[in-house]
């Protein structure tokens, strides 16, 4: 059989051809293509890394943000909370003082009010006294008037002091 | 009468075909037609084998169209000296040419060049003495497809360098992804990531070769139409590469594996070690005749299919142009599934190519993997 029976000098024309055209190949195609598209998939690789990088960075930057906002709106409830409780606190400290004022006010009041109430008592017990003093005096010195009275008062009192 | 037939297969199928709906009415006149010829048309018996064997076979010019064919370089090595003719001086293989350096007498028999001597006989010990390295038709479609892949792919690393980085325009955007399914899931996979870059080059011109090869062998016309890939010599020649390749780079476990295997017994070693020298030379060897066998069979079974045309045009006219129809339609088929052939082939060879390379690369921890292989 011609058909496999190989043929030398097809296998020296194969060999010398395939020798030659995979040194060319290997120096000025397969050498260029692979090192060009192994760069190009190194740079495409290093790009998307620095995208994926940046895009970290970015939701790093975003959740510090958030949480400096979060941050900002805590402060600012405390803030909140404590004007509201210095104000509530303020209020009711005003409402103390001036219910305290007017409790001292009205004590003070009614304390005046005693005193004079004392003293007017007084003055009228004086007065009472004196228009008593008065009325005994003139009882006195009605019944006083003879001297039989007279009489049987000093015995009386000479009694009582006996009787002492 | 090959030309005859070879100019008819070329120039005809197409007419056949175009007519063949024209001609269908005419299919009974031609008939009576055809009876009364048959007779005179006998001794011009249509040969199938011969025209297929003449195609897929090898020649000493490269036929063109009709009766005109190219003339290629005869060169002769022999003892004698070294003799440089053009195959013309043979005259389609009815004349003798005798050289007057050498004092030879050449002719050309059966489609090889054999020496005679003075009484006209084939001298079989000059032949055999003789080396053959004429450029025949296999040699020149093997050099203009040599010269077309320099001139692709030098072209595509030059529009590389032109502009790095970039996304891979026109040429470059269509070879690129073969180049890059051959490395990622021929390479680094049969040969792991340590060590495939120094067989890249060789992969991917083995790739390439054949399967431009593969292509160029299914255009119908020059300089088309050789068969090279499916030429035992080529398809040795670049088994052998394969086979110098793994030796050479072959490492301890290679070795190893193949003298010794680790893990089995003694006993089983004396079974063993001959089956795993034997593959050695089996697995070029199946490579070789895998490509040769693959390529040549599609050719066959497409010129089978138009010689059906010309077997049943002898028969009867009618049926030869109904038959056209049919077998133009089958080649169609087989065309389209010799495209898909001629890249299977080639990713054939390359991932074998490449698998036996690795499991000679294979360290310790890969036996296992290399040894499913």
């Amino acid at each position: 059989m011609d058909l496999v029976k190989p043929d030398f000098g097809l296998i020296f024309w194969m060999t010398v051809t395939f020798l030659i055209v995979f040194f060319i190949m290997k120096k000025f195609a397969w050498g260029p293509i692979l090192k060009m598209i192994q760069e190009r998939e190194e740079s495409i690789e290093g790009a998307l890394a620095a995208a994926e990088k940046a895009k970290e960075e970015m939701e790093k930057l975003q959740s510090s943000n958030e949480k400096l906002l979060a941050e900002a709106r805590m402060e600012k409830d405390k803030m909140l909370k404590e004007a509201r409780e210095i104000r509530e606190k303020m209020i009711s400290d005003a409402k103390d003082a001036a219910q305290k004022e007017s409790q001292r006010i009205l004590t003070e009041a009614r304390n005046s009010i005693q005193n004079e109430k004392v003293a007017a008592i007084n003055e009228l017990k004086n007065q009472v006294a004196l228009m008593s003093i008065e009325i005994a005096e003139k009882v006195v010195k009605k019944e006083l008037s003879s001297n039989e009275s007279q009489k049987v008062l000093v015995n009386t009192l000479i009694n009582d002091i006996k009787l002492n | 009468m090959h030309n005859k037939i070879n100019a008819l297969r070329i120039t005809s199928i197409t007419i056949l075909t175009s007519l063949v709906l024209l001609f269908n009415g005419y299919s009974f006149k031609a008939l009576a037609h055809d009876e009364s010829s048959a007779t005179e048309h006998h001794e011009q018996k249509f040969n199938a084998g011969n025209l297929i064997l003449d195609h897929i076979g090898d020649a000493h010019d490269w036929h063109i169209a009709g009766h005109f064919s190219i003339p290629l370089p005869v060169i002769l090595y022999s003892p004698a000296g070294l003799d440089i003719f053009s195959s013309a001086r043979f005259n389609h293989g009815h004349d003798d040419y005798t050289s007057d350096k050498t004092n030879l007498t050449y002719r050309l028999h059966e489609n090889k060049v054999v020496v005679v001597d003075s009484s006209g006989n084939i001298d079989e010990s000059l032949t055999s003495a003789m080396y053959d390295l004429s450029i025949t038709k296999n040699v020149a479609a093997l050099f203009f497809s040599a010269v077309l892949m320099c001139w692709i792919f030098i072209s595509i690393a030059k529009s590389y360098t032109r502009n790095p980085g970039k996304a891979p325009k026109g040429m470059q955007s269509l070879l690129e992804p073969i180049i890059i399914f051959l490395r990622d899931e021929v390479a680094i996979t049969s040969i792991g990531k340590k060590h495939y870059k120094k067989f890249m080059p060789y992969l991917l011109t083995v790739f390439f070769l054949i399967f431009l090869n593969n292509l160029l062998g299914l255009v119908p016309i020059a300089p088309g139409g050789a068969n090279i890939t499916g030429n035992i010599a080529i398809t040795m020649s670049l088994a052998v590469f394969t086979f110098i390749i793994t030796t050479v780079h072959g490492n301890r476990h290679y070795w190893r594996h193949i003298f010794a295997m680790p893990g089995a017994p003694v006993w089983v070693l004396f079974l063993l070690t001959p089956i795993e020298i034997l593959g050695v030379f089996l697995k070029p060897f199946v490579l070789m005749v895998r490509l040769f066998a693959n390529m040549t069979a599609g050719h066959i079974i497409a010129l089978s299919f138009f010689s059906l045309i010309f077997i049943f045009g002898e028969i009867h006219f009618g049926a030869g142009i109904g038959l056209a129809l049919f077998s133009t339609v089958f080649t169609v088929f087989m065309m389209v599934l010799e495209l898909l052939v001629a890249f299977i082939q080639a990713y054939v060879f390359t991932l074998l190519s490449a698998v036996y390379f690795g499991s000679a690369v294979a360290e310790d921890h890969h036996h296992e993997e290399a040894h499913a292989h």
